[in-house]
């Protein structure tokens, strides 16, 4: 589990996983606008989410359902999504 | 880091976000190994694939589609054997799927059971081809079962010795009111003269080329499918097992894993068999000239053409004529 869990953390933490994933260059999670719609503009694919929800689960001990794949537009609701499913375990 | 509105203006940014809301889960399944015809150089009764004991049991074949569905398809494409030979596992598809009918078009699909439903006729050349190869003449007959149709089109193989002879058969097509996408004979059945030979296929790409631009109602297709279909490569990269997207889930263990169309499998009429990929395993990958597999090969590798405005914009043409072939999106 990632150390940090606030939302600014999360944000980070899934800029940098996806960064990391799809091998993006010239960009860091710092400068990764967490409202850039990654289907879009960054041209991300069902693939590519299902990559990076591999990632996300292994990370947060969450479950990611196939079906929500198409809520996950954003970093910013990738973030949400994850904030829920961390609060639905306790 | 490229983004897509940095290489699109804003037509084609709206082309593309009308294609990338899709999220196609398509498989195949062979609805019977029985066929009307016996054509040379096809590949389903020359691999042996209808070597299964086929499923005649009706709510067998309803519960597997519902299992199907179930699984995230979303795009039944079913070929054969001819399909068309069992209207009721046709009709258990269609209730329940969105489906394409693959079928040789002599016989014809009821249209008040199936309004709306995509028919794709194949089509082996003009009339003495298709006489060689499959022993009639068999647009004859299509044409006049699905003339004018509004969800039917011709999927015209072109074989060596169609090139240069094209355009009287795309004109057939014209007058009888339907649409036609292209592709090519793979002919690892080896028929006698249908093989490729050096340079016919450079020819052929540009013929391809040349009718799109005379007949841009009549033929879906793109030149960057053109070129791919033709050279095998795709940025540098040649198709073959490395490359190939249409390979069944369960069945490919490819390391590192390989871009592919997810969930895809294609199912024998025995429900339980899965077959390789879309066209046979006995076919040599690195020859393989399948349409399906080299236009999902360029859909699957979308980010690879955010390099360049021109590589993107192929990038969505070749995407366009996947969704129009399916009409998912409008001709």
């Amino acid at each position: 589990m990632p150390e940090s869990k606030d939302k600014m953390g999360i944000v980070r933490h899934v800029a940098e996983i996806i960064i990391d994933e799809l091998k993006l260059e010239d960009i860091t999670p710092d400068t990764f606008n967490p409202e850039m719609d990654l289907v879009d503009e960054l041209g991300i694919d069902s693939m590519d989410l299902a990559t990076i929800a591999l990632v996300l689960q292994d990370e947060y001990k969450i479950v990611i359902d196939e079906d929500d794949y198409p809520k996950l537009k954003t970093v910013r609701l990738i973030c949400e999504y994850i904030e829920e499913k961390l609060a639905a375990k306790h | 880091m490229k983004t897509i509105s940095a290489l699109l203006d804003s037509d084609w940014r709206d082309r593309y976000r009308r294609i990338a809301s899709l999220n196609i889960r398509s498989s195949i399944y062979d609805l019977t190994n029985r066929c009307n015809l016996r054509c040379k150089g096809c590949f389903f009764f020359s691999s042996g694939e209808h070597h299964v004991t086929e499923e005649m049991d009706i709510k067998k074949w309803e519960g597997f589609i519902d299992r199907e569905k179930a699984r995230g398809v979303n795009l039944a494409i079913l070929i054969g054997g001819e399909p068309t030979l069992c209207m009721d596992r046709l009709e258990a598809f269609y209730q329940r799927l969105p489906t394409y009918c693959a079928t040789n078009g002599l016989i014809k699909v009821p249209r008040d059971k199936f309004p709306d439903m995509m028919v794709g006729i194949s089509l082996w050349g003009g009339g003495e081809d298709e006489k060689v190869l499959r022993g009639k003449d068999t647009f004859a007959v299509s044409s006049k079962n699905y003339e004018g149709d509004p969800y039917t089109y011709y999927l015209y193989t072109v074989t060596p010795k169609q090139v240069g002879k094209i355009e009287p058969v795309i004109k057939r097509i014209v007058d009888v009111g339907l649409k036609v996408h292209l592709q090519l004979l793979s002919n690892d059945e080896s028929v006698d003269g249908f093989s490729w030979r050096q340079g016919e296929l450079a020819d052929l790409r540009a013929e391809m080329d040349e009718m799109l631009d005379h007949y841009p109602q009549t033929i879906i297709s793109s030149k960057y499918y053109h070129e791919v279909i033709t050279t095998g490569m795709m940025l540098g990269r040649r198709f073959g097992w490395r490359e190939c997207p249409s390979v069944t889930e369960s069945l490919d263990n490819r390391q590192p894993p390989v871009r592919r169309l997810i969930h895809f499998y294609r199912w024998a009429a025995d429900l339980q068999t899965v077959h390789r990929c879309c066209t046979s395993a006995t076919r040599d990958c690195a020859t393989c000239k399948d349409g399906a597999a080299h236009m999902s090969w360029v859909m699957v590798n979308k980010r690879e053409h955010m390099n360049t405005t021109r590589d993107m914009q192929n990038w969505i043409e070749v995407y366009e004529m996947f969704a129009k072939l399916y009409r998912l999106i409008p001709w």
